[in-house]
């Protein structure tokens, strides 16, 4: 069984308040040197066969249909293990 | 006039929008996200609330609902949709309506009444507003910013589909101050704020909303008529 993931981030452009909340936070507690944060979702497909080129495909489609929103978002994939 | 309510798993104000279509004069018609059939309806609402836990994205699993097929289609054909809050997600995440709904800027959840402006009248659920007129109607939202590409804003902006700014204070960071879009045929319109909560004076700040859904009443006995 292979693994693959998907990790999803917003556009630069798009302000990320989560990202800047944690920023904040990490400043309070003292964590010195950090110049930003973004923070985004990360997605792990088990895939019930192997990581052929036509499975990866499959979920890089379904990467751009419904993991993320092209409109404010970009993703990338990668078969883990590998 | 039957206008059609879609309930999806965590609408909330499903119930108020039927009472508003009511007291608009039309009959509200019970949707179910499961069903992919829109009951012959001569229009359709898309509820506030957090539909499917807000999860993955604001409206992402909401917009693969089984009535969304027919709904989609049928709103590409002319049919008057009305998208409320996270119907207004809904809309974007079909890419019926361009641009999307993010996080507020100011990361808190906000709710309060709104004064907007209507700069779009002619849409199928403005026409009974005054050009430019102020409304004041509730707004309540957590992820309601609106964002968009500078050309899709300008577009928007050039096209007179902004419906709907924000006056006095911007509540969630929405770029341009947009509260409210419509799509170039002027069938579909999305917003934030929330009319159908602003129809009765003993439960609403104003009946300012009311217009919004009379608006697409009397769009629809014109079309009957002619």
């Amino acid at each position: 069984m292979a693994r693959v993931v998907v990790d999803v981030m917003l556009k630069p452009e798009i302000l990320d308040p989560q990202g800047k909340a944690v920023h904040g936070a990490l400043g309070r507690l003292g964590f010195e040197g950090v110049a930003a944060v973004r923070q985004g979702k990360r997605f792990e497909i088990d895939l019930a066969g192997d990581a052929t080129p036509e499975a990866v495909a499959e979920i890089e489609r379904a990467a751009g249909t419904l993991l993320s929103n092209p409109v404010i978002e970009d993703f990338t994939i990668h078969v883990e293990g590998v | 006039m039957r206008v059609g309510i879609v309930t999806f798993p965590g609408s909330l104000d499903d119930r108020d929008a039927a009472r508003a279509v009511r007291i608009a004069g039309g009959e509200p018609v019970a949707l179910w996200h499961g069903d992919a059939d829109l009951r012959q309806v001569d229009a359709v609402v898309l509820p506030g609330g957090f539909s499917y836990g807000d999860y993955l994205r604001c409206g992402a699993i909401a917009r693969f609902a089984p009535v969304m097929g027919p709904l989609i289609d049928a709103a590409r054909g002319g049919l008057p949709v009305l998208g409320i809050c996270n119907g207004f997600q809904i809309l974007c995440e079909s890419h019926l309506l361009p641009g999307a709904l993010v996080r507020n800027d100011h990361r808190k959840f906000v709710c309060r009444d709104q004064r907007l402006r209507v700069e779009n009248t002619r849409t199928a659920w403005t026409s009974g507003y005054e050009p430019d007129q102020q409304i004041v109607v509730p707004v309540k939202n957590g992820e309601g910013g609106y964002v968009a590409d500078e050309r899709t804003l300008d577009e928007l902006e050039g096209d007179g589909r902004v419906v709907f700014r924000y006056l006095e204070d911007n509540p969630n960071g929405s770029y341009r101050d947009i509260a409210g879009i419509t799509n170039a045929r002027g069938n579909v319109v999305g917003l934030m704020p929330h009319p159908e909560h602003a129809v009765d004076a003993l439960t609403g700040p104003t009946t300012d909303g009311l217009a919004m859904f009379t608006s697409c009443l009397n769009a629809a006995v014109a079309e009957a008529r002619a």
